[in-house]
């Protein structure tokens, strides 16, 4: 077995491992942790088929930025685990006929039929002077300009959604304003009166 | 000598590649190492006091340099103390994953036109995604310890790497359209010519906010609220002791490092002589191009320092608006500037 | 290409195992004598009295939001900044577009005061 079969291995057998630990920990930090594994991995699989590019977006964005946002929510919102797993068994039976169906799909689309080496041969491996950026680059900026214009509104109405959902003022947070504190002058808060002294009696 | 070479070639590769590591590993830890020596004294200097000046080496005083061998010692003789409500194992995980990519991220750091471990086409992305994961071991330290004084440390520290991380990597941006290349060789042979073709006058607002974001990165005053010794005592790492602090430690010394590094690599030229092109470049023209490269990153090492002896800590509120408000929108219209330049090739730089 | 990456594979190893190796030394070198109070979390001067997990403002959650927001957009101008030689003014006015309806989305943000920090 060549190093890279035995790498390619070693990623997918850890990226499957972590796959199941997110699902069956209880604590969802750890599972927010093990996703993040789960990420690693799939960027090292991405590496060996050699897109330079996305493998290290994919840790830079996944990693980097959206289990930031998932750990902030699973560690900060203290989440009632015993309450979430409650409609488990409930729910159980419909989840499996999804998945099953999900997975039967997979299979057809993806399966050994229409993607096995005989219908496509395996590509073959760059020089060592390939640059992967600049081939996307040169891809997204020419024949998916309309595409890569898409992504910029969807980007937009992203924030659009996350500010109407989540900025509002609650009445019974108390804010300070450090700038005004700043910016008192001792005239508002201080009253000299004069007066005339007191007689000696 | 050509034994020498020979018997390096008939190594394993990964034995060649473990010997590098350690070329590059080890001189790092010795800079870290007399990194917060030097803290020390310059601060100390700045104070009008000696700084350390007691410990010695071989019986002899010498200015007190043997100080971090003798810190060293002590953080591994130190107790390693576990708080009672926190989750073991995260507690012991954090500092190792915040060592982690402050190290690993020197694989792709070229230290001359040839020495380079690995001469990837994504240096610049991988060092980016590198810096990105800094931000889990403040977040998981802090929710370990299960402190109060640790959480409100990682929050606040959650939230400002994040915001500056965004002004960090507009400010790459402008250097890749500067260079067109994710390589980190390719960008600082970009800049050949003088010391006016490096990208420090070009991109001079990238250069500022970078090397200004970088800092605040890194945790460092005065953007340190999230150890705030005065109101915090700590922050994240509070509850840590003995060498699992010193781990936290190192990686905060080796990231101060890996900046200053990275900013003589991207706006000083990194290894390029500063007389290219003048008539004194054969005067110099036997300095290594390494020795050149340390001097410029032992600038901006100082820097941090100078900060730290001379600016107040910033409030919170500060430390945010400043990088949204104002180092984002600077960055933005800065990428489109350095774009026009280049799309029009504009004089001297980006022809 | 990819044999350039087997420094990198190597040296990430290398330095997960300083971390470990550091942590295990201190372990083995260092004495351990727990007792209670040691042990309990730090706090200015009285008991500990609750867990100290607690709820955050949603302002951090929509910090985090927009920063992946931005990463993104992050992620979609390195290319660009690669390939801008080759493409040209084609593929710099596109990115001007796309800059142009994230600097909306960016001026809707600072006008609605989701970057205020009070």
């Amino acid at each position: 077995m060549s190093f890279e079969k035995f790498l390619f291995y070693l990623f997918a057998v850890l990226l499957l491992g972590a796959a199941v630990m997110v699902i069956t920990r209880r604590n969802p930090v750890h599972s927010v942790l093990f996703l993040v594994l789960a990420f690693f991995n799939a960027a090292g699989l991405w590496m060996l088929a050699e897109a330079e590019f996305l493998a290290i977006a994919l840790v830079l964005v996944y990693v980097g930025a959206v289990m930031v946002l998932f750990l902030f929510v699973v560690m900060m919102l203290d989440i009632n685990v015993a309450e979430l797993r409650a409609g488990f068994v409930r729910s159980a039976p419909v989840a499996l006929v999804v998945a099953v169906i999900m997975a039967a799909e997979l299979v057809v689309v993806l399966g050994p039929a229409r993607f096995g080496l005989d219908s496509y041969a395996a590509p073959d491996r760059h020089p060592a002077d390939y640059n992967n950026t600049a081939e996307l680059g040169l891809a997204l900026f020419t024949q998916h300009i309309y595409a890569f214009e898409i992504a910029a509104v969807i980007l937009l109405v992203g924030i659009v959604a996350a500010i109407s959902l989540t900025l509002r003022r609650r009445p019974e947070t108390k804010y300070l304003d450090p700038a005004s504190q700043v910016g008192v002058k001792a005239k508002d808060r201080l009253k000299i009166v004069k007066m005339d002294p007191e007689e000696n009696a | 000598m050509d034994g020498l070479i020979s018997f390096w070639e008939a190594l394993p590769e990964l034995v060649r590649i473990m010997l590098k590591i350690v070329a590059i590993m080890l001189p790092l830890m010795i800079t870290v190492a007399y990194y917060t020596y030097l803290e020390r004294k310059v601060i100390g200097h700045m104070q009008v006091r000696m700084g350390p000046n007691r410990v010695g080496l071989f019986g002899f005083r010498l200015l007190g340099l043997g100080q971090p061998i003798a810190d060293a010692v002590k953080l591994m003789f130190k107790e390693i103390v576990i708080p009672s409500g926190a989750n073991k194992l995260l507690f012991l995980i954090a500092p190792m994953i915040t060592i982690a990519p402050a190290l690993a991220a020197w694989a792709v750091f070229p230290f001359d036109a040839e020495l380079v471990l690995a001469d990837i086409n994504a240096g610049l992305l991988y060092i980016l995604a590198l810096t990105s994961l800094g931000v889990y071991g403040v977040i998981i330290a802090g929710w370990a310890s299960n402190s109060k004084y640790a959480l409100l440390g990682a929050m606040r520290s959650a939230a400002q790497i994040v915001a500056y991380e965004i002004a960090m990597g507009f400010a790459l941006v402008g250097v890749l359209v500067a260079a067109g290349s994710l390589n980190l060789r390719e960008i600082v042979m970009a800049q050949e010519g003088s010391l006016l073709h490096w990208y420090w006058l070009p991109l001079l607002p990238l250069f500022l906010i970078y090397f200004i974001s970088g800092v605040a990165e890194t945790n460092r005053a005065p953007f340190d609220v999230a150890e705030g010794e005065s109101e915090i005592v700590a922050g994240f790492h509070v509850e840590y002791s003995g060498m699992t602090f010193a781990v936290f430690f190192l990686a905060e010394y080796a990231n101060m490092i890996l900046i200053s590094a990275l900013s003589a690599l991207m706006f000083l030229g990194g290894w390029l002589s500063p007389f290219q092109g003048t008539p004194l470049e054969s005067w110099f023209a036997w300095v290594p191009g390494i020795l050149w490269l340390l001097l410029k990153t032992f600038i901006f090492m100082f820097l941090f320092l100078w900060f730290r002896a001379t600016f107040p800590r910033y409030r919170y509120d500060q430390i945010m608006r400043l990088g949204w408000k104002v180092f984002i929108p600077i960055t933005i219209v800065w990428i489109v500037v350095v774009g026009l330049m280049k799309v029009n090739q504009a004089p001297w730089w980006f022809n | 290409m990819l044999e350039n990456y087997f420094p990198v594979l190597v040296f990430l190893a290398v330095g997960l195992f300083v971390g470990v190796a550091a942590i295990g030394i201190g372990f083995v070198l260092s004495p351990n004598r727990p007792d209670s109070e040691k042990l309990s979390p730090y706090e200015c001067g009285f008991e500990a009295f609750e867990d100290s997990r607690m709820k955050f403002d949603v302002r951090y959650y929509l910090v985090a939001i927009l920063f992946i927001i931005f990463d993104l957009e992050i992620a979609f101008l390195f290319p660009w900044a690669v390939v801008l030689d080759q493409v040209g003014m084609v593929g710099f006015w596109a990115m001007m577009l796309f800059l142009g309806v994230l600097v909306v989305g960016f001026i809707y943000e600072w006008k609605k005061g989701a970057l205020e920090w009070e």
